[in-house]
């Protein structure tokens, strides 16, 4: 996506109200975005996807402050998940690069960012992946950096691989990466997953699906030459976009999902 | 809009090599004077728990403060990190040690009762679900709470956390993600 100059940071739209005086912009309120909670194609949402109707909370200040963790809670050998064993891992090497933006298109500085997926073969080092694949002795697959002054990020890490899991008759994961953002607001909490271009497994894969359409590409990463350091690894770029402040970027501003 | 907001995916069931930090479940350490302990279990349509899921909380420090530069009356000056992270046992079960938060100001003059923000993140929810803790002891308080008011009475109920008399300082909040007992969620 085209990524404008940063903009200042808007000032409150309204001046202080009656009342305690205190100023609560309220983020926005997206609609036609996210995946519907209730989607019976990914069979885990029938017993798990609420039934009742979720009930509208106005942002007030719990909601538009929210936990400012950094630096002290990673290393920079944190955001290389190809050199925290003593060799290593097998796959191909990439490089995974891009911005933490607003919608407003303001970058968000000095926010923790937390990445975890399976290795080269398909495989989480999880208790519970009875995926028949090997597990590398040389990956984890979790990562963690900090965004810098301009919101960017860099991970260097091996390409996930496919895995088969039980949703529906051979039903295949596209290959992802999870990704946890935290912004600056308990209303910009994100977890999301990244997708590579051009992947085969998308149409039956109901997880990716689950997004409007017309929001779908926004989980894709895309290939850059740019970012690809020569002889070494391949660069894929993508850019994570939280909610927004103030009434200016409003998508809908109906408050239904 | 300039850029266009990520959408939401789920955490899927491998979450916990990623997510939970030893010192997460501990926004104070243990041991704290005045801490509290907030425990529960989360279920599921069927009334099974919930063993791979992850709860965070969001709060106020004790004085009803945010060491956060939004805040409107300035950021609070301490190391209060309001923030806690556990993932749930094979029980189905969270824990999280904290202090009790104050009540909060609101913008029209209201006066919101002391709660934590909880988001629950598992496979199956494709995006994580939003509800709040308040507390037993704060009767008027609550009655005052203008999130509360919101809500049908007969439901509001979920939100307030049960007291252990044989425990002091032991508060228990179960999360049930659908049935007779769906908890409140919140569209944030």
């Amino acid at each position: 996506m085209a990524v404008p100059a940063p903009t200042p940071p808007p000032r409150p739209s309204h001046p202080p109200e009656s009342g305690s005086g205190l100023d609560v912009t309220p983020y926005e309120r997206p609609s036609g975005v996210h995946p519907p909670l209730d989607f019976a194609d990914y069979r885990s949402t029938a017993l798990r996807a609420p039934h009742q109707p979720l009930v509208l909370l106005p942002h007030r200040l719990t909601e538009i402050t929210g936990p400012l963790l950094g630096a002290e809670r990673v290393t920079a050998a944190d955001a290389d998940l190809t050199a925290q064993h003593e060799g290593e891992p097998q796959g191909q090497r990439i490089i995974v690069s891009g911005r933490v933006l607003d919608t407003g298109g303001r970058p968000v500085p000095d926010t923790l960012i937390e990445i975890w997926q399976p290795n080269a073969g398909g495989r989480y080092r999880h208790v519970v992946d009875d995926h028949p694949a090997p597990l590398d002795p040389n990956f984890t697959g979790v990562g963690r950096c900090v965004t810098d002054s301009g919101g960017r990020y860099r991970f260097v890490t091996i390409k996930p691989g496919s895995y088969p899991w039980r949703n529906h008759p051979n039903a295949w994961r596209p290959a992802h990466i999870h990704f946890s953002l935290f912004g600056r607001a308990f209303a910009q909490r994100l977890v999301t997953q990244m997708f590579f271009p051009g992947d085969p497994l998308f149409f039956q894969d109901p997880i990716f699906n689950s997004v409007p359409e017309a929001a779908r590409d926004r989980l894709i990463s895309r290939f850059d030459l740019g970012l690809t350091v020569p002889e070494w690894a391949l660069g894929y770029a993508w850019d994570i976009v939280l909610r927004g402040r103030g009434a200016t970027f409003f998508e809908r501003q109906d408050g239904h999902r | 809009m300039i850029a266009k907001l990520t959408p939401s995916q789920t955490v899927g069931p491998f979450l916990a090599i990623g997510l939970p930090w030893p010192d997460g479940p501990f926004v104070v350490p243990e041991g704290t004077a005045g801490a509290i302990t907030l425990t529960g279990r989360v279920f599921d349509g069927a009334g099974d728990p919930v063993t791979d899921a992850l709860v965070e909380t969001w709060q106020a420090d004790p004085d009803g403060r945010f060491a956060h530069p939004d805040d409107p009356r300035g950021a609070a000056g301490h190391g209060f990190r309001g923030f806690g992270r556990c993932p749930t046992g094979p029980d189905g079960s969270y824990r999280i040690v904290t202090l009790k938060p104050g009540p909060l100001p609101g913008p029209d003059g209201e006066t919101e009762a002391p709660h934590l923000d909880v988001s629950v993140f598992a496979r199956g929810l494709l995006d994580r679900v939003v509800t709040r803790v308040y507390f037993p002891d704060e009767g008027q308080a609550n009655e005052a709470d203008p999130v509360l008011a919101s809500i049908d009475p007969a439901r509001a109920a979920t939100l307030i956390a049960a007291a252990d008399p044989d425990a002091p300082g032991l508060l228990r909040f179960d999360i049930h993600l659908q049935g007779d007992q769906e908890t409140v969620f919140f569209d944030v």
